[in-house]
């Protein structure tokens, strides 16, 4: 069913943008309105979510660990995988945002006997590296974020040198004119196999929804559509560039007969930037939030102290003592102070 | 909000990234390249006519000159005979440069505009530097 309507959606949400622009000649609403709205839904809709999230109190000190704690000093401290301060998370984070550390660990099991000769009767779970994903959702992330940055040359005007440099290397090996940039291939071979890969393993079908699917199939429609428009159904990228240039200066132009495959491109990716910080893909930003990673673990070493304690009334001795001192040295009860 | 203050620099970080073009393009004056045809060889022509059409050229001119490189280079194939039957020497600087002998007024206006590195030069000179020789 969730891929059923993934696809549907996505193909209606061609369909409302190709009788938009082609019918109804609503130029203007796709070409500006839409994506101005897109991006300030965007950066508002993240802001909202992470202070959403920035208010909620982590009770515990609760970081995922999976290495020797920080302990006497002739123990090794795996300080990675169970950072003990502010400097190991960041290690830790960095590792884990920019290469997917932990995804890294995957693993895969089947029920079986791990050498049939000796265990005739016998099964049991075998565990087994499993990369494909990592691998798969590594290379995905890196090409999406290369793309993004490449496509700032029709943002900007004198475009940023170490743009240049990357448009350079995806560029690399020169094939054709325009030159095919390797992660083109790269984004729709990797969405591709994750796509597939929801579809053919039983288990991670069970649990795949639309909202699985639906990012997945948006995806491919942008990097489908912008890599006819680059290699096939050529526009005129020209006026394509005065376009983008009008909306980011804020004096928006509508050029001459640009292609309907450009406004298609256009509207996914305006679809996507709405759709970003009301779906699973806000982990960009979850990635930095979640407690189990975000935190070190050194509750051992510094007392963590849950924010929505209320404040505990105590009564100290020397506060009991300063009650009670004329009854206790009446009754013979030893004082602390004369 | 608990460690307000790190979640609001990380936002103040995320908002600027995501406005990065809006910033960069602040006070900047965006021109639209315009492109110049009136070198004297084409004012001389009767049909001011490129080897194909113009929207032809715009859009795969790029993919043209890839091909005459290949059939040139590769092939020793020198006449490319157009769309119409009419047939053209295959050359970048007698036949292309000829007529287009304005490199910066021409092929450099858009190409500066799009970021777009051409290797032509790499081996061909440009009529300016034609002229130096």
């Amino acid at each position: 069913m969730g891929i059923l309507f993934s696809l549907f959606t996505v193909i209606s949400l061609i369909l409302i943008v190709y009788s938009g622009v082609k019918l109804a000649n609503l130029h203007l609403l796709f070409g500006v309105l839409i994506p101005y709205m897109a991006l300030i839904t965007f950066i508002i809709g993240i802001i909202y979510r992470v202070v959403k999230w920035g208010l909620s109190p982590v009770p515990f000190c609760i970081p995922t660990t999976c290495g020797q704690q920080e302990s006497l000093p002739w123990i090794k401290q795996d300080k990675l995988e169970n950072p003990s301060n502010t400097l190991g998370v960041i290690g830790r984070m960095a590792l884990e945002v920019l290469f997917f550390r932990s995804l890294f660990r995957n693993l895969k099991f089947e029920v079986g006997a791990a050498n049939p000769a000796e265990m005739k009767n016998e099964s049991r779970v075998i565990y087994s590296s499993d990369k494909w994903l990592w691998l798969s959702g590594l290379v995905f992330h890196w090409s999406f974020l290369i793309i993004l940055l490449r496509h700032l040359r029709f943002f900007t005007e004198q475009v940023p040198s170490l743009m240049r440099l990357l448009e350079g290397l995806d560029s690399w090996f020169q094939i054709g004119l325009p030159h095919f940039y390797a992660t083109d291939l790269v984004i729709l071979l990797s969405v591709t196999y994750l796509f597939i890969r929801r579809v053919i393993i039983p288990q991670v079908r069970y649990i795949s929804l639309a909202a699985d699917y639906f990012p997945l199939l948006l995806i491919l429609g942008i990097a489908v559509t912008g890599i006819l428009m680059r290699y096939f159904s050529r526009v005129d990228i020209v006026d394509v560039k005065i376009l983008t240039i009008g909306l980011v200066s804020f004096r928006p132009v509508i050029p001459e007969g640009l292609g309907i495959i450009f406004y298609i491109h256009l509207f996914l990716v305006c679809t996507l930037f709405i759709y970003f910080p009301f779906s699973k893909l806000v982990h960009m930003a979850g990635v930095f939030m979640s407690p189990t990673r975000n935190l070190a673990n050194n509750s051992r070493i510094q007392r963590y102290v849950n924010p929505w304690n209320y404040d505990v009334k105590v009564h100290k001795y020397s506060e009991y003592e300063e009650e009670f001192r004329e009854k206790m040295k009446k009754a013979g009860i030893p004082v602390e102070k004369g | 909000m608990y460690n307000g203050s790190k979640i609001i620099a990380g936002l103040i970080i995320f908002v600027a990234l995501a406005t990065f073009p809006f910033l960069y393009n602040i006070g900047k004056v965006n021109a639209k390249p315009e492109l110049k045809i009136d070198t004297p060889v084409i004012e001389q022509l009767k049909e001011k006519e490129c080897v194909e059409s113009e929207e032809f050229m715009k859009a795969k001119h790029m993919q043209l000159l890839n091909r005459w490189r290949d059939m040139a280079v590769r092939d020793g194939e020198r006449v490319y005979v157009n769309s119409k039957g009419e047939k053209y020497e295959i050359s970048l600087q007698n036949t292309c440069l000829k007529c287009h002998s304005n490199k910066k007024e021409f092929c450099d206006k858009c190409h500066n505009y799009m970021s777009v590195k051409t290797h032509c030069w790499d081996c061909h000179l440009t009529s300016e530097e034609k002229q130096k020789t």
